[in-house]
């Protein structure tokens, strides 16, 4: 049971990550499909930084350079996608598909060239972090807590707080809704835009990171995220847009996730003997009912996936 | 030559070639940062695939085997354009490749169907996976590219538990056609001796005639000038009294039918088995992305970009491994796509250019114009004239 807890509390806390980061891009006006890609680029960062550093580093100096790592590697990935979008006007959906694709490619090749430097026999795509890790976790009995589960909740409040209760933020929303509209008050609308995709891309870094931190202690890059960042985007989408109901969604989320994991320590799960493939799928296909369900009267900002052109009314 | 370059189709095949020589020049530099020792050579392995062997029987091997590998890559970059033209994007074209997979191996190795019924199978298996997407973007409201994606690893698990049963004891692959289900092996039709390669079958052929409709339905027929109607604009296209929701829903119904048709034709030559504990969606549907937009949206185009791209994914795989690893034509295909992105921004920079060379040009006839009718300094004016042209 505590064991289910605590894998809800770590998933819902990436879904959350991610989603506030899906939910920036869009309230800015720019639709990120790239989250998957930006997931695994930060989740590299983030893998990098704890394999170089040095083995007697303080636990709090690991975590800050890590989540330092993730928040640049993701920030400077996802101005590809701003690039394109916003200023080339490029199609959101090829450019992030293509971000996807590019991530896991680019990180595979990376890794496999770093571990193959350091041993001419090596040619796996994996990176092991278990001495790191440990710095992000704290035991409390045997409830693994995760300082992710934290940094996701501030992160939920500021968003909150960025979002409705700051100049930028409403601004941000307006350039979502309406962007000539918001032009003709003096926004600049590019700039808008760049700063909702580059959060996307730091809030993406982070929840890739924090991802791969989750439950294992190595991880092999040819894998990528397994669709998180599309389940992030769904949690979005059932969260209607808006911080609070995304935390709600992603906890939801979380939790059919964390079943896959932990569903054979239930004993009335067993004895169902449903075949773990089950398990595995459930978080996708609860997301497709959930989007079916939730969709038709879907409040999505209305100029997301709209490049900007100045001359249009 | 601004004629020419008016043209579409040129511009098209412009766009195209900037992207693969930008594409390979940036997938050259990270090389060249990872290690700079083997990068050229890399990049020219990538690139010659089967053209690295010296021996002429060994080449014409190995290009069966790209051609063998091309067939599905078509069928997928076809499922993708063809939604695409209707404004869809299909990213699920993987799940319905994987379905296509499930559908005809299962088929043959379980009910013992041959080739034909097969492959038919996988047809429906792919177009079930493509209408769910349809049906939930049409009544529901749910973008295709998340439910696409969710499908994806839906299918993904649902295959690996139906083709449980089929595989062999000692490994986690499904059971060899060949001596398990000889009838469902697709027929070669004496393609095998001719490149030399006995995957080599029906399928290549199968495929460029699929383009060829895919083709003439989008651009000949009534049928396809409402799905396209429909892409460009939703609700004018239900104005015009055209059925947009079953437009989608069938739309999204053939592209799924085309991918699955793929994963038949990968399978069904018995090239490979499939793992049932593989845990990625295989990269076929996703290659398939690159492949039409490279393609510049054309059935016809696709066809030549499908072979590029299964080319240089075939030559990544003989790129020596001390130095890089086989992903490198992933990573350069993928940069491709990105590029695709910029392909409009350049084709609109190209007819700006031509309009406003135009548009100069017209200024100075007008000039030259008043300039011959005062006869005064006449080689000054043509020194003008020079300076101009420049």
């Amino acid at each position: 049971m505590l064991l289910l807890l605590q894998y809800t509390l770590i998933f819902a806390s990436v879904l959350l990550l991610v989603a506030l980061g899906g939910c920036f891009s869009e309230h800015s006006g720019v639709i990120n499909l790239g989250l998957e890609g930006i997931m695994v680029i930060g989740a590299l960062g983030g893998a990098l930084m704890m394999r170089w550093l040095p083995a007697g580093t303080s636990a709090l100096v690991v975590v800050l350079l890590t989540l330092l790592a993730a928040i640049v590697f993701g920030v400077v990935y996802s101005s590809l996608l701003a690039v394109a979008c916003i200023n080339f006007k490029a199609d959101q959906t090829i450019v992030g598909t293509a971000l996807n694709l590019l991530g896991t490619a680019g990180a595979t090749v990376l890794v496999k060239a770093i571990n193959t430097a350091a041993n001419p026999n090596d040619h796996s795509a994996t990176i092991q972090y278990i001495e790191q890790k440990k710095a992000f976790i704290h035991y409390f009995g045997s409830f693994e807590f995760n300082w992710f589960m934290v940094i996701a909740v501030v992160i939920l409040v500021l968003a909150w707080v960025t979002l409705y209760k700051t100049k930028f933020g409403l601004r941000l929303m307006a350039c979502g809704e309406h962007p000539q509209a918001a032009a003709s008050v003096g926004i600049s609308v590019f700039k808008m835009r760049w700063s909702g995709v580059l959060i996307s891309g730091a809030l993406g870094g982070l929840g890739g990171i924090c991802y791969i931190l989750a439950g294992v202690s190595q991880w092999q890059f040819e894998y990528g995220v397994a669709g998180f960042g599309f389940l992030a985007l769904a949690v979005m989408i059932f969260g209607q847009w808006k911080p609070w109901r995304i935390g709600m969604a992603a906890l939801l989320f979380g939790f059919f996730r964390a079943l896959s994991n932990v569903y054979s320590g239930f004993d009335f799960l067993t004895a169902l003997n449903i075949p773990g493939t089950v398990y595995n799928m459930l978080p996708y296909i609860v997301s497709l009912i959930v989007l079916a369900l939730t969709s038709k009267k879907s409040r999505a900002p209305k100029a997301e996936g709209i490049p900007y052109d100045k001359g249009m009314r | 030559m601004k004629k020419f370059l008016k043209n579409n189709a040129v511009q098209s095949l412009i766009a195209s070639l900037l992207c693969i020589i930008l594409g390979l020049l940036i997938g050259y530099i990270v090389l060249l940062f990872i290690n700079p020792d083997g990068a050229w050579d890399a990049i020219l392995m990538v690139l010659k695939n089967f053209l690295k062997s010296s021996l002429a029987k060994t080449r014409t091997k190995l290009l069966g085997a790209t051609l063998v590998r091309t067939a599905p890559l078509l069928m997928c970059g076809l499922s993708v354009l063809f939604a695409y033209k209707v404004g869809l994007f299909n990213i699920g074209a993987a799940g319905q490749y994987v379905a296509g997979v499930c559908a005809s191996l299962y088929a043959a190795l379980a009910w013992g169907w041959g080739w034909l019924p097969c492959i038919l199978f996988a047809v429906v298996a792919g177009a079930a996976l493509g209408a769910i997407v349809g049906f939930l973007k049409s009544y529901c409201n749910v973008n295709e590219v998340i439910s696409g994606i969710m499908l994806n690893w839906i299918a993904l698990y649902t295959t690996n538990m139906i083709l449980m049963s089929q595989k062999q004891q000692a490994s986690h692959y499904t059971l060899k056609l060949k001596g398990n289900a000889d009838q469902a092996i697709l027929p070669t039709l004496g393609l095998d001796k001719l490149l030399k390669n006995e995957r080599a079958s029906i399928a290549i052929p199968l495929a460029i005639i699929l383009a060829i409709i895919v083709y003439v339905v989008l651009f000949r027929t009534r049928f396809g000038y409402e799905l396209r109607a429909t892409g460009n604009n939703r609700n004018a296209a239900k104005y015009a009294g055209m059925a947009e929701k079953r437009n989608i829903i069938l739309t999204l119904v053939i592209a799924g039918g085309l991918a699955g048709i793929g994963g038949a034709m990968l399978y069904l030559t018995d090239i490979e088995q499939w793992s049932v504990t593989q845990t990625s969606v295989p990269g076929m549907g996703f290659n398939g992305i690159a492949a039409t937009f490279l393609g510049g949206l054309n059935p016809i185009g696709t066809i030549f970009s499908s072979f590029f791209i299964q080319h240089i994914t075939d030559g990544g795989a003989f790129v020596d491994t001390t130095y890089y690893c086989s992903q490198i034509s992933d990573l350069i295909s993928s940069i491709i796509i990105y590029l695709c992105g910029f392909v409009l921004f350049l084709k609109t920079a190209i007819n700006r250019g031509i309009a406003r060379s135009e548009e100069r040009e017209a200024l100075r006839e007008k000039a030259l114009a008043a300039q011959a009718a005062q006869t005064a300094k006449p080689e000054n004016v043509s020194a003008n004239e020079k300076g101009g042209e420049k």
